[in-house]
């Protein structure tokens, strides 16, 4: 087996460095490496989103990138979204309109929303759909997700205001 | 205290739809966030797969690459050298389970076909059927070692297609295995691929039919699906040094978890413990285990933690999918409407082994109706598919699709309104039923009444290849066991420990049902699901039980606490605890009163700590009716079914937290919607699974669909001081139904076979 790589990144705003093998993907270093296991695995191929992390700030299937790729990038994962002593609005919208049921796909969910939402603050019902479409949940009937992400982009919009 | 359960049923009892006078609930009705909320927003819940401990070690599994073979030899010799391997177990390393059954709370189950679907013992019966497992120091070595494990097969003939099966020349799964009926006596001469022929009468048919002034015989098909549950299968096993095995593990029941696994193994059930993860949703597909003895095994050899994970090929490939099907359903009817003949032969594959959802599947095929002559016939089919488990009202959803078609071409015939027509014929209490004795007080009218008087019903319906259609649908909901414990705290808040473990919220549900009865604030319960060795015996979080049946448990501890508090109020005031009343919280005897949390402030000078008990057993089932309105538009070039407008309308008894209750309806309807356009299972000419991706099994996104609307309806049920029937599986048995329906409407052609796909629709429209 050939040596570990050396891998130095930024996590959540906080400088990492961790050693993989050259096959291990984001997702199983966030998960085993580094014991960050809010990202999901729930196909390992890119299909369900449950592993959604931002990848400078675009979000990506971490289960599609590999360790290494991490080298000198800026990593937002589920476990970076909430502020020091509260909920940000998309999680605390998610639970006041009762966006999820089992909650394995829900940090896959609201890191897509969150992505969403920072580029494009005022979404259409349809740019929601269309933009969370990478993310499967097989629980709400996507209902309540989809009612969440519009009060949360509500929110965000007064507190900018 | 039993008189204010009397009180309180007789008052929860009292008629309401929606509109009419209820009981005034403080928490019940209202949508507190839940309690697991924080964590489950933040990555922080402790998912199956998020289990880590000192040591741990990975298995993976060695599936049959076969639909059906002879497992000749099996060499492991190379894996057990591959630098990293610690173990490698096959059914060798199973007891010897032949002739021993086991009741696991559903009835009588064969441990040799339990034992051999976890583990093939000499046969395989699907691609995909375990065959060896291999625990290593990390997944990537498992995986190349399961690579080294030579097996050698004998390929044999399979089949995947119930009636092909059925054919007397079909190759034969289990030599074992003859027809039995239902009550167990062996009908058939030789040994058949259809274990159990089901015959359920009443009336006379043939005088029915003969009265009828229209009769319409018509034939459905549906595939075989997945549940499609997000979260893999994973568990972690642990075979201590002293011979206790702790299994972590994604189940809906803790307990049968834990017999499952004591059964296979042959060890005693105290001898196990299961730690309930939070689990990433089931369905009914996480009942049966599959990974827990396997990686207890391989624990037990190398004395070490064991973690096993599935892919979602192996998801796939390796777990229950809900029957394929094939239903002939004939009604007669006259000229008024009235249903007075239904014939039914429905024909379900129980995957691999027998046992599957045929049972139910005859039940619910008339649920809807008064019919008072009716046969309903059965047969449970083993073929070369994944041994099925149950998913979302098992079995009811593809009788359903088969009776509202003809329901609704019915109606058609007699030109009279399709909900008039199944108000004509709805069951109400007292109405006999297929199976089960007469109905209880039921909710179908009123959701039918509903259902005629939504908006969306009466809303006009304009443009090209559009079409509306509605289907009615049931299922049970049934009670069992559950167990409850709840301890008063000085801080006026209760600590909750429940069994059922919380797929989609009921920690919540449950908890508030507790503090509605002790006049708290739902969020000054704190509700916990425990492990095995913590809680009373509950049965599985599934037959849309838990917010009804572990709701009674926690509604009963509520009583207990009540009266202990009485007793300890009693000996603060110095007076009898018969004098003591209790109201909205507060406990009063003459001019004195004092709130459950001061109180509950005080209880340390007062004697013992208060610690409430139940255990409940409830007799379902509770009934749960619903219907479903559907706008489509279909895509004449493509065939493609897009879904305008969704209203889904249910009876819940009593919505104790509403969002909930509209989250489960939304949900399951689009789990129907997915059963109903695109899911199923391919085969190839080698009856291999060709699908097994969420990218070529295509469930459902958030682009495929609009908003779905919910009509909460409300006729409590009496069985339930709060009025609580369960609400999780109904919403599934009319997607595919009222969506056939409306496609029909919307191009004269009716859709026979699931699923109603692209190529499927653009052909039938062609012909």
């Amino acid at each position: 087996m050939t040596k570990k790589a050396h891998i130095s990144t930024t996590i959540n705003g906080e400088p990492v460095e961790f050693l993989c093998e050259n096959r291990q993907s984001l997702l199983e270093v966030l998960r085993d490496v580094l014991q960050l296991t809010g990202s999901k695995e729930g196909c390992n191929n890119g299909n369900c989103g449950a592993c959604t992390v931002l990848l400078d700030g675009e979000p990506v299937n971490s289960c599609l990138v590999l360790g290494v790729e991490a080298e000198g990038a800026n990593i937002t994962t589920i476990e970076g979204i909430a502020e020091e002593s509260r909920l940000h609005p998309i999680q605390q919208c998610f639970l006041e309109n009762a966006a999820l049921q089992c909650g394995i796909c829900t940090p896959g969910f609201i890191v897509a929303a969150k992505a969403l939402l920072d580029r494009n603050p005022n979404p259409s019902e349809h740019e929601i759909r269309f933009e969370l479409a990478g993310n499967l949940c097989r629980c709400t009937g996507y209902d309540k997700i989809v009612r969440a992400v519009q009060a949360a982009a509500k929110n965000l919009q007064e507190v900018a205001r | 205290m039993a008189t204010d359960a009397r009180k309180e049923t007789a008052a929860a009892s009292a008629k309401s739809n929606g509109n009419g006078q209820q009981k005034h609930y403080k928490v019940i009705g209202t949508r507190p966030i839940r309690h697991d909320g924080a964590d489950k927003v933040t990555g922080r819940a402790i998912y199956g797969n998020d289990v880590q401990m000192a040591g741990l070690l990975y298995g993976k599994v060695l599936r049959s690459p076969h639909a059906q073979a002879i497992i000749k030899h099996i060499d492991t010799s190379a894996a057990e050298k591959l630098p990293g391997v610690h173990a490698v177990v096959t059914a060798a390393d199973l007891p010897d389970l032949k002739d021993k059954w086991a009741d696991l709370g559903e009835g009588r189950v064969n441990l040799a076909h339990l034992g051999a679907n976890v583990l093939a013992h000499g046969k395989v019966y699907y691609k995909g059927h375990a065959v060896a497992a291999v625990a290593a120091v990390n997944a990537h070595v498992a995986e190349e070692a399961v690579k080294l494990i030579q097996v050698e097969y004998e390929p044999l003939p399979s089949v995947t297609w119930v009636l092909d099966a059925m054919k007397p020349d079909a190759p034969i799964l289990h030599p074992e295995v003859y027809t039995e009926d239902l009550v167990g006596q062996r009908i058939s001469e030789k040994p058949s691929n259809a274990s159990k022929y089901l015959l359920f009468e009443a009336g006379d048919i043939e005088k029915g039919f003969a009265s009828a002034d229209v009769v319409i015989e018509r034939e459905f098909k549906t595939a075989s699906v997945h549940q499609g549950y997000i979260e893999p299968q994973v568990s972690t096993a642990l075979w201590n040094q002293d011979g206790h095995l702790t299994i972590w593990t994604v189940t809906q029941g803790s307990f049968t978890a834990r017999q499952q696994t004591a059964e296979l193994l042959q060890i005693p059930v105290s001898q196990v413990t299961v730690v309930p993860c939070e689990i990433g949703g089931g369905f009914g597909g996480k009942i049966p285990v599959y990974l827990e003895p396997v990686a207890a095994l391989l624990s037990r050899k190398c004395g070490r933690p064991v973690k096993m994970s599935m892919t979602r090929a192996e998801v796939f490939e390796g777990t229950g999918p809900t029957p394929g099907s094939f239903v002939r359903v004939k009604l007669g009817a006259k000229k008024d409407g009235r249903i007075v003949a239904g014939h039914a032969w429905l024909a379900y594959d129980a995957g691999a082994f027998p046992g599957g959802m045929i049972g139910p599947g005859c039940m619910c095929v008339f649920s809807c109706y008064d019919i008072p002559n009716y046969r309903v016939e059965g047969y449970d089919v083993v073929l070369n598919k994944p041994k099925t488990a149950a998913y979302r009202a098992p079995g009811a959803t593809q009788a359903a699709f088969a009776a509202e078609q003809v329901v609704d071409e019915l109606a058609e015939q007699l030109k009279i309104d399709p909900i008039e027509l199944r108000l004509k014929n709805a069951v109400k209490e007292g109405a006999k039923r297929v199976g089960w004795p007469d109905y209880p007080k039921i909710g179908l009218i009123e959701t039918l009444e509903a259902t005629r008087n939504h908006p969306h019903y009466k809303a006009p319906l304009t443009g090209n290849n559009r079409g509306r259609g509605v289907a009615a649908g049931f299922w049970f909901n049934i009670g069992l066991k559950s167990s409850a414990s709840a301890s008063v705290n000085p801080d006026g808040t209760v600590t909750l420990i429940e069994g059922s473990t919380d797929i989609g919220g009921t920690r919540t549900s449950v908890a508030m049902q507790l503090a509605e009865t002790l006049g708290i604030a739902a969020e000054d319960v704190h509700p916990h699901v425990a492990d095995t060795d913590s809680v009373g015996y509950t049965d599985v979080t599934g037959g849309s039980r838990v917010t009804f049946a572990t709701g009674l448990a926690a509604y009963h501890c509520g009583l207990d606490i009540r009266q202990q508090m009485a007793e300890r109020a009693a000996t603060l005031w110095e007076c009898k605890p018969e004098d003591v009343t209790f109201e909205d919280g507060v406990f009063k005897a003459k001019d004195k009163s004092i709130s459950f949390k001061e109180l509950a402030g005080k209880l340390g000078e007062l004697g013992a700590p208060v610690i409430g008990r139940a255990s409940v057993d409830p007799q379902g089932p509770t009934n749960g009716f619903g219907t479903n309105i559907v706008d489509v538009e279909v895509d004449p070039d493509t065939g493609k079914v897009t879904i305008l407008r969704y209203t889904a309308i249910q009876d819940a008894g009593k919505a104790i937290h509403p969002a909930y209750v509209e989250g489960q309806m939304q949900g399951g309807s689009v789990q129907g919607i997915g059963w109903a356009l695109n899911e199923e299972y391919f085969f190839d000419d080698q009856n291999r699974m060709r699908n097994a991706s969420f990218l070529d099994y295509r469930m459902p996104t958030a682009l495929d669909l609009p908003m779905i609307d919910t009509l909460i309806v409300e006729v409590p049920n009496p069985a339930h001081p709060y009025g609580v029937r369960g609400v999780g599986e109904t919403p599934i048995v009319c997607p595919p139904a009222a969506i056939a329906n409306a496609i029909y409407r919307a191009t004269g052609v009716r859709m026979r076979e699931l699923p109603m796909s692209p190529p499927k629709v653009w052909a039938a429209m062609r012909k």
